[in-house]
């Protein structure tokens, strides 16, 4: 290639590995220089947290530090097994993270495609605009609307008293967390969301369409067999992507809107490892919740990444 | 058809009205907004007295100035990094950017923990200082894989004729790569300047100094926590807080809201769908 023959003949050019390592250390070195800091960045905040987490197999006291404290191997894993809140937390965070993949992840799908049909550009844009707007409130803001809405004297109690039914307290209430969790969610992501089918939709062929219609396919059947084989490989990698973080309930959300009365359905794996951790300063323990949590989301991102692979010939790797 | 239309002005309404009712209920006068449950329409007998207690409220204002330090020196050091790191694994011929991919891709799926990262940023010395919410979040992995897969649609013969004219790596970033990269930019500007702007987590777990914490902190003692002395301005009884809590919603989420429709178009350049693959 060009670059190779522009190379300075100065350089020492030696043969095998050594020499390659060499020439290309020569070549780019203004590049290693450029790209140090960002590098420097990645091993600092995130490897030496990641070497911190063997933390999770010690007995960790801050006065003793890492190499002071005392190992205990998987102690703290088999006690989180065992504690009482075990199947609670786990069962919370799988209930929360699967109406959420199976409510707001297809909307987003569904909405790109009913706006590919809007033909107004005017009219498309504006919907747009508005559905990407809760996006951009922060979790603080839309939490403390959710709290005002969903509050006794609140605007959903209205419906609600209207429709004829009994209102109620719905954040006090266990039975009604998840569909907070999840309606709000589908809220403030939807429109956001759906702007990568939006882009992958664009991308489909115009001329498929044409074809379609002239064998006689109308609007529903197009969908069926034009729009959505040509968007499905952006569904399974996002599909992927986020099964392989069923464990991540949103955390930030839960604890802005969680409260004693609601831990039965609300307290999930990262609320926990927060409590642990950062109110009960139960470092190591909270560390090794922490460290299966990971280690659990990993499987499932390499099963999804399997199956997808298999059935649909989309993977991530 | 007609269907298609009803499912989307159902859709912005759910998303527009809340928006409104906040910015209704933020003007209307305190003691006439305690009576009303249910829709709000209009702002129920005009006051601007919420606005005239938050733009004299120190708390406020000191929480304003930490989010602005916060949101310019983040978003630049957030641009400066991903911009190097971009810049270098788009190029071609060099040896260890496979190693450095995969060095930035694990940390995608595999990360310390909350408890462990924590201890870090204690270490670091970075505790209760603002740079603990600027630095660790220096680089987000999506963005860079995303202005990664942006800088290498730029075509290669550019390149290689601005290195033929002698143009050294900053030459051919300020020369050719950056004005190539508008769309890209002004996305991740927004992106990263929204995230540090909305921030709330990493400063209630990183800052215990109250005069050092930012808006979103202050935003949710007085909203969720309902600590509505966290302001002095609210002792004027109970009733004008309600409006005062709606007003400071407003001015938190306004610059946002006015800001996001501009770069609306450039949107679609900011996803990843030939990214998502690295």
């Amino acid at each position: 290639m060009a670059k190779a023959t522009k190379r300075t003949s100065t350089c020492v050019a030696g043969r095998g590995l050594g020499g390659t390592i060499k020439r290309d250390f020569q070549k780019n070195k203004v590049k290693y220089l450029i790209v140090a800091l960002p590098v420097l960045f990645y091993i600092l905040f995130y490897y030496v947290p990641l070497y911190g987490a063997l933390i999770s197999f010690q007995d960790y006291s801050p006065r003793m530090g890492m190499l002071g404290s005392p190992w205990v191997g998987f102690k703290h894993f088999i006690d989180f097994f065992k504690s009482d809140n075990f199947g609670r937390i786990i069962k919370n965070t799988f209930v929360l993270s699967g109406l959420d993949i199976l409510i707001s992840f297809p909307l987003p799908i569904i909405f790109a495609i009913l706006l590919n049909e809007v033909k107004n550009t005017a009219f498309k844009r504006t919907i747009q605009t508005v559905s990407y707007m809760p996006h951009f409130i922060s979790l603080v803001i839309a939490c403390s609307l959710i709290k005002n809405f969903c509050a006794y004297d609140g605007l959903i109690n209205g419906f609600i008293a209207k429709l004829g039914f009994e209102p109620y307290s719905i954040l006090q209430d266990p039975a009604s967390f998840k569909w907070v969790y999840v309606i709000s969610n589908v809220w403030q992501e939807m429109g956001w969301n759906s702007i990568l089918f939006i882009a992958a939709l664009g991308g489909i062929n115009e001329e498929l369409y044409e074809a379609a219609a002239l064998d006689g396919a109308g609007r529903l059947r197009q969908t069926w067999h034009v729009t959505l084989p040509g968007i499905i490989p952006t569904i399974m990698i996002m599909l992927i992507m986020r099964v392989g973080q069923v464990l991540t309930v949103g955390q930030e959300k839960i604890l802005l809107l969680y409260n004693p009365a609601t831990y039965k359905t609300a307290d999930v794996i990262s609320t926990y490892i927060y409590r642990k951790g950062l109110q009960d300063f139960d470092w190591s323990y909270s560390s090794a919740v922490g460290l299966f949590n990971s280690v659990v989301n990993f499987v499932f991102l390499i099963a999804a990444n399997q199956i997808s692979k298999k059935t649909t010939e989309t993977s991530l790797w | 058809m007609i269907l298609n239309v009803i499912f989307m002005l159902v859709v912005i309404i759910t998303c527009l009205y809340p928006i409104l009712h906040v910015i209704f209920a933020s003007f209307s006068s305190a003691g006439k907004l305690m009576n009303v449950s249910g829709l709000l329409l209009h702002p129920v007998g005009f006051s601007t007295a919420a606005y005239e207690a938050i733009f004299s409220n120190t708390v406020i204002l000191n929480g304003y100035k930490n989010t602005l330090f916060i949101l310019v020196v983040g978003t630049s050091i957030n641009m400066v990094m991903t911009i190097a790191a971009a810049y270098v694994l788009s190029s071609k011929d060099v040896f260890w950017k496979p190693f450095i991919m995969m060095l930035i891709i694990i940390t995608m799926y595999f990360q310390g923990g909350l408890i462990p990262t924590y201890l870090n940023i204690k270490n670091l010395g970075l505790y209760d200082t603002l740079w603990s919410v600027i630095l660790p979040v220096a680089i987000s992995s999506y963005n860079l894989i995303i202005m990664r897969t942006y800088f290498m649609g730029i075509p290669d013969s550019l390149l290689e004729s601005a290195e033929l004219d002698g143009a050294g790596d900053f030459t051919k970033i300020r020369h050719i790569v950056l004005p190539l990269s508008g769309p890209i930019i002004a996305v991740m500007i927004l992106y990263y300047g929204v995230g540090h702007w909305n921030s709330w987590f990493t400063a209630t777990m990183y800052i215990s100094s109250k005069v050092k914490q930012p808006l979103q902190v202050i935003l949710r003692e007085i909203l969720i926590l309902n600590e509505t002395n966290a302001m002095k301005g609210g002792d004027n009884g109970l009733n004008i807080s309600e409006t005062i809590k709606y007003a400071t919603i407003v001015v938190v989420m306004m610059p946002i809201l006015i800001i996001y429709p501009m770069l609306q178009k450039y949107f679609i350049s900011g996803v990843m769908v030939g990214a998502v693959k690295g």
